[in-house]
Formats: structure tokens, C-alpha cells, sequence
């Protein structure tokens, strides 16, 4: 069945999916049965399963999360939630030193079929705690798989493939997405470790994480006036990379861009750099370029924190000066549009 | 003399034997692995293990060999891992940190000391949620309670009333830290009495004393469905990790020959077996028994091949 969702009602029907059709399904973190039910997603699930499928834990996340890995490892499949991704970095212990090891340390003996839901990203003043993603550190031990959804078809299809999954998945949603409406598909099965060629084009590859597809889309659309065709893919998953998918574009169209949804330094971003550079190093015409978080804490206030994160305009610019192109008359242009659609304070 | 009674002096020697031969190896330098043996710690190992229903979701530290021993009975994937090749629990790769058994009902072990205790939690969330009424069962050292996670799970467990079975191994040791240098709490068992938990104290030393109070336990547990904690006292005749004794570095004081028999549970549980008519030929016999069990288990696994490139990446996920 094809409907048009946002990405929050997108990110729902997968629960109500997968908790329809296996009993093992539960979603569980602090607060996440309350009446705003994690913007939106977990809306209707406390009433269709109960409390015992879908409830609030107290405020310990670092046990919680291994909770959740127990339980994963005695057959269940958890779904782990917060509000925001920071508060994940109170679980790291478990996630790091338990979960992403247990297959290897048993010798394959034992899997940890775990979800950990968390909301990434900007809106309203979040500030320095309440704004990271670190999909690069995630991604960085082995053993964890790191997921990042940009339209309500992926939020769906995604989630049901991860939490399919036998292993821990990191699940990054960005909450500007949250309102971003388009057509599910229900029948599509989503595969972990494969990213999305979202636009073709010839002259540059833009290689986009999380909300950055969003904004590197946008900006696509107002190169495309000016007569430069972008190659748009949405990474999806960070680990397991596609490399492939983003390469074969790169040597296509000899540059690259990669639109990160986090600091520069020892990110992602780097890393993907470093990678087309070894599998594309012949092919390229130009050094990658990346763009990130400004290299501080991320800062309260509406105008720093619209100078802390990059956008369609960086993007735009950033193709400009790989190209050797003139500025384009960004008049009229609307950025960071759906800040406004986002109020507090939470 | 029941063959029950005989069945814990077994495992008692089993777990005793096999870390005096890791002793007696360890010098060679072909077990490349940090031991944390647990001479003294033996009456807590199998006083647990031999009350549990069989299939009893196990968690454990670092200090594991007694547990893994008193669940498994075996030795040849044991002494495999520890030599690190393959054919061991985990080809190697666990060491004897990470030693598990799922089969026998040990699914981990961990040398970051409480992080396994929310995941024992976790198994006991999953019987309830099943509407299962098996207990899962967390063994740690009395320092993993001044970690967080420790009380993160405690509290987790106590609020949804599951059958989990803590057990507080105390030696009153971190690594080199007293107790009383660590604590801000007068007794461990008084720390957790204001939880809507069963509590049980009980000398680790005694390996029937905790035989019983494991089974106070259990069936507490069973007829009041929330966790239960249970605290057993012993003494770490060994250095924290490694082979080798650490009086000499002046810490701590050597108990003298009368404490160190009144300390040890192997000894203790003899003198009761002998005092209640066993003869010691039979316990020479069952020794003896397990002595060629462990020989022959060292023999194969000094003579078996080390893991290869094609082991290095196996099983990263599933």
C-alpha cells in the first residue's frame, strides 16, 4: 500500500509493523510513552500493545541500554529510544564494551539483535547537549551498524530492516524530518549498507548524510539553474558503507562533496575523503571538499548556530569553487526553511 | 554419602585443579591471557551454580573460571581459549576475560566489572515478559557496586519485580582498595535493604552455607516475584590478576596456616565430607578423576592450532 506520510508517521507505522507481526517487538527509554511520544513517532503504540510493549524506563540510560542488549540476547528484539542522540553517549559502555562484541567474542554464538532510536540534529536553540549525531563515532567500532534515514520511505523501510537485523543498529533520525511528508510504500524491504543515487547529474557527486541530503538536494536544484548538473546520494548507512554506489558516481563526474551531518575532525567525512581518494584517486579532478559543524560546541543562539551549520547555500558555494564558477544570485532563495516550522521548546 | 554431596566436591576440585595447573603453566608463557583466578572464591562458584535450574541465564566479571567451570563441567574448550586456539569457547578471541558457555546457560562475561549486570536484568525482563518464571543470574564483585550501572539495573530490576538473582561476591578488595577506602555505605547487605528486594548474607567459605542460601533465595524469588541479593564473603588467596601471591608487597597481611584453613572452602568442605564419614580414598579417587580430565584437556590444547586470517573477521556480525 503507497500513502503519503511524514517521516514521524512513517517511522510509527514501522513500529506498528513490526510490533503487529512479531510479538518479541518492544520499544522502550526514558520517557517515550508520554503525550508527545518522541515528536510524534510512538503516537497510538501504549494504546494498541500496552505498557508492557511499549514503556518508559527510569533515568539510568547506561543500564538501560544494557537492559535492552540482555534482553536482545535472551531473543527478544528492543527498541532503545532518546530523545536525543547525546544522551546516547551515557549508554556508550554498554553499546561499545558489551553489545558490538558479542558475536565476535562468542564466536558467533550469541547475536544482540538490538535498535537504539535516537534524534540527532538542530532545531530551536537545542545547544551544545542536545544537537550532536556522531554516526562517525558510532561507526567507528567495529561491530555496530550505523543508520541514517532522509525521507519517510527510508524511515520506514530502514527501521523495519534494523530492527530485522541480528545485530546492534544505531538508528539516527534528524528532527527537522520529522515534517518532511512523502509517499511509503509499505511493500519495500529496506537493506542495511546501501546508499541512494536521489539525483543524477554529470558534473559533481554531493554525497550527503542524514538532513544534508535534504539541504544538497536543494542546493541541486538551484545549481541545475545555473547549468550544473549534481550526482545527489544519500549515504543512508554509514556502517556498513556503500562505497561502491558513491565511487562509481566519483569517477563519473571526477568531484566530490561530501555533506556531513557532523564536526570534520576525525568524522565521517574524513573518512569518506580518505576512501574515494584510495578508490578514486585517478579520477579526480579535485581534492574532495567537505563540509560540516563549525569546530566548536554548537552555540545557543539563532545566529551562531545558523553560521555552526552548514546548509544548501555552503553547498552551492562549495560546487561554485569546485568548478571555478561565478556566485549564483541566491535572491529569492529560502534557506534553513523548516527551522521555522520547528517550535520549542521541545 | 549422596552423590549430591559428592557432585559439589567435584566441581569444587574441578574449578581448584584447573587454576592450580593455570599456576603451574602460566610461567611457560604459552597462556597469553590475564588471568583473574579465584582460589578461595570457589565455595561461591559452585554453591550458585549447582542450585540453579538447569538452562538459568548466567552473567558474570572477570574473575569467571569458577563460574564457568561449576556451569559447564568442561574443560577442553576452557583450556583452548586460555592457550588461544581454536576449538576454544571462542576460538580464541574471548581469552579468559569473555569466557562463555550459551549452551550451559553462561551467556557472558566481562572485565569491565558491572557491565554485565544490566544485561542479566535484560534476561530477567525477558522471562517476565514472556511470562516465563525463570531467574537470570548476575555474579560480580563487591566493587562493581560503586559503579553506576550497578544501581541502574538494581533499581530497573527492583521497579518491574524480576527474578533476577544478584550475587555479590566480597573479598572487600578492589584490585588493591579495602573496602571501608571505597564506601560510603556501612554494609553492602544494609546498602541494599531499602529496595523492594529479598536480601541474604551468607560466608562464602562454606560452600553449604551458600548452597542454602541460594536456595532461600531461589525460592523467595519464586514465591514473591523481585529480585534477590545475595552477599558472600571470601578471601582472594592470590594477587587481583595473575598467578602469584601478593602478600609480599605489604597491603595485606598472609593469613596464618589456621586462617588460611578456615579461609579456604575446598579444605572446609573435606573436613566435612571426612567428618561425615566419606572416605578418603573415594575423594582421592574423584582428585584423581579430575586430574586426568585436566590433563588430557592441557595436552590437546597445547597441541592444537592457533586461529588464522580467516578468524580475524569472522563473526563480527551475525
Amino acid at each position: 500500500m503507497i500513502r503519503t506520510l511524514s517521516f514521524g508517521e512513517a517511522v510509527n507505522l514501522a513500529l506498528q509493523h513490526e510490533m503487529e507481526q512479531d510479538p518479541d517487538v518492544f520499544c522502550f527509554g526514558v520517557d517515550v510513552p508520554d503525550h508527545k511520544r518522541t515528536f510524534g513517532s510512538g503516537v497510538g503504540l501504549v494504546e494498541k500493545f500496552g505498557r508492557r510493549r511499549y514503556f518508559g524506563s527510569p533515568l539510568s540510560e547506561a543500564g538501560v541500554a544494557g537492559v535492552a542488549i540482555g534482553a536482545a540476547m535472551s531473543g527478544l528484539r528492543p527498541v532503545h529510544i532518546h530523545a536525543r542522540a547525546d544522551f546516547v553517549l551515557l549508554c556508550m559502555n554498554q553499546l561499545v564494551n558489551m553489545a558490538s562484541n558479542k558475536s565476535y567474542l562468542s564466536g558467533g554464538k550469541l547475536s544482540v539483535p538490538l535498535v537504539v532510536r535516537a534524534v540527532i540534529g538542530r532545531s530551536w536553540g537545542q545547544g551544545a547537549q542536545h544537537s550532536k549525531s556522531m554516526h562517525g563515532v558510532f561507526a567507528h567500532f567495529p561491530g555496530l551498524k550505523v543508520v541514517l534515514p532522509s525521507t519517510p520511505q527510508d524511515g520506514y523501510a530502514l527501521l523495519r530492516a534494523a530492527i530485522r537485523d541480528d545485530n546492534p543498529v544505531i538508528f539516527l533520525e534528524h528532527r527537522w524530518l520529522y515534517d518532511v511528508r512523502g509517499e511509503v510504500d509499505d511493500e519495500v524491504r529496506g537493506a542495511l549498507g546501501t546508499a541512494a543515487v536521489c539525483r543524477t547529474g554529470s558534473d559533481v557527486t554531493i554525497a550527503a548524510c542524514s538532513w544534508m541530503t535534504v539541504e544538497a538536494l536543494q542546493a541541486a536544484r538551484i545549481l541545475a539553474g545555473a547549468g550544473v548538473e549534481t550526482e545527489v546520494i544519500d549515504v543512508r548507512s554509514v556502517a556498513p558503507l556503500d562505497g561502491e554506489t558513491i565511487f562509481a558516481s566519483v569517477r563519473r563526474t571526477g568531484r566530490l562533496v561530501i555533506a556531513d551531518y557532523d564536526w570534520t575532525f576525525c568524522g565521517f567525512s574524513a573518512e569518506l575523503a580518505a576512501q574515494a581518494t584510495e578508490h578514486c584517486f585517478s579520477a579526480l579532478r579535485a581534492a574532495p571538499v567537505r563540509l560540516g559543524f563549525a569546530a566548536v560546541p554548537c552555540p545557543t543562539t539563532r545566529p551562531l548556530e545558523t553560521l555552526f551549520y552548514p546548509s544548501a547555500r555552503e553547498i552551492v558555494g562549495a560546487v561554485e569553487r569546485l568548478l571555478g564558477l561565478p556566485p549564483i544570485d541566491l535572491t529569492g532563495e529560502v534557506f534553513n526553511e523548516y527551522e521555522r516550522r520547528f517550535k520549542g521548546p521541545f | 554419602m549422596e552423590s549430591d554431596a559428592l557432585d559439589v566436591y567435584r566441581k569444587l576440585i574441578l574449578i581448584r585443579r584447573c587454576q592450580e595447573r593455570i599456576i603451574a603453566e602460566y610461567p611457560q608463557d604459552e597462556i597469553k591471557t590475564p588471568v583473574h583466578l579465584g582460589i578461595g572464591l570457589e565455595g561461591v562458584s559452585v554453591g550458585v551454580a549447582h542450585r540453579l535450574p538447569l538452562g538459568t541465564k548466567s552473567f558474570g566479571q572477570l574473575r569467571n573460571h569458577g563460574q564457568y567451570l561449576a556451569l559447564t563441567g568442561e574443560t577442553d574448550a576452557y583450556f583452548l581459549e586460555l592457550y588461544g586456539k581454536i576449538g576454544g569457547t571462542s576460538d580464541g578471541k574471548a581469552g579468559s576475560m569473555h569466557l562463555c558457555a550459551p549452551g550451559a546457560g553462561l551467556l557472558s562475561t566481562s572485565g569491565i566489572v558491572a557491565a554485565t549486570i544490566p544485561l542479566a536484568v535484560g534476561a530477567g525482563l525477558a522471562a517476565k515478559y514472556r511470562g516465563s518464571d525463570a531467574i537470570a543470574v548476575a555474579m560480580f564483585g563487591d566493587a562493581a557496586i560503586e559503579e553506576g550501572e550497578y544501581w541502574d539495573a538494581f533499581n530497573f530490576a527492583c521497579l518491574h519485580g524480576l527474578r533476577v538473582l544478584f550475587v555479590c561476591e566480597d573479598n572487600d578488595l578492589s584490585i588493591h582498595t579495602f573496602g571501608r577506602d571505597r564506601r560510603g555505605f556501612r554494609s553492602i547487605a544494609g546498602a541494599m535493604r531499602g529496595w523492594d528486594c529479598h536480601v541474604f548474607e551468607g560466608d562464602g567459605t562454606d560452600v553449604r552455607m551458600v548452597l542454602d542460601v541460594t536456595g532461600q533465595a531461589l525460592a523467595a524469588m519464586s514465591r514473591d516475584p523481585k529480585p534477590a541479593f545475595t552477599v558472600f564473603r571470601w578471601f582472594r588467596f592470590l594477587e587481583h590478576v595473575g598467578p602469584n601471591t601478593d602478600f609480599h608487597i605489604g597491603y595485606r597481611s598472609a593469613p596464618s596456616e589456621a586462617e588460611r584453613l578456615a579461609l579456604d572452602p575446598v579444605h572446609r568442605y573435606e573436613q566435612w565430607l571426612l567428618a561425615h564419614g566419606v572416605e578418603r580414598t573415594l575423594l582421592a579417587r574423584i582428585r584423581s578423576a579430575i586430574d586426568d580430565q585436566i590433563d588430557r584437556s592441557v595436552a590437546a590444547a597445547k597441541a592444537a592450532p592457533y586461529p588464522d586470517g580467516r578468524h580475524l573477521t569472522e563473526h563480527l556480525f551475525r
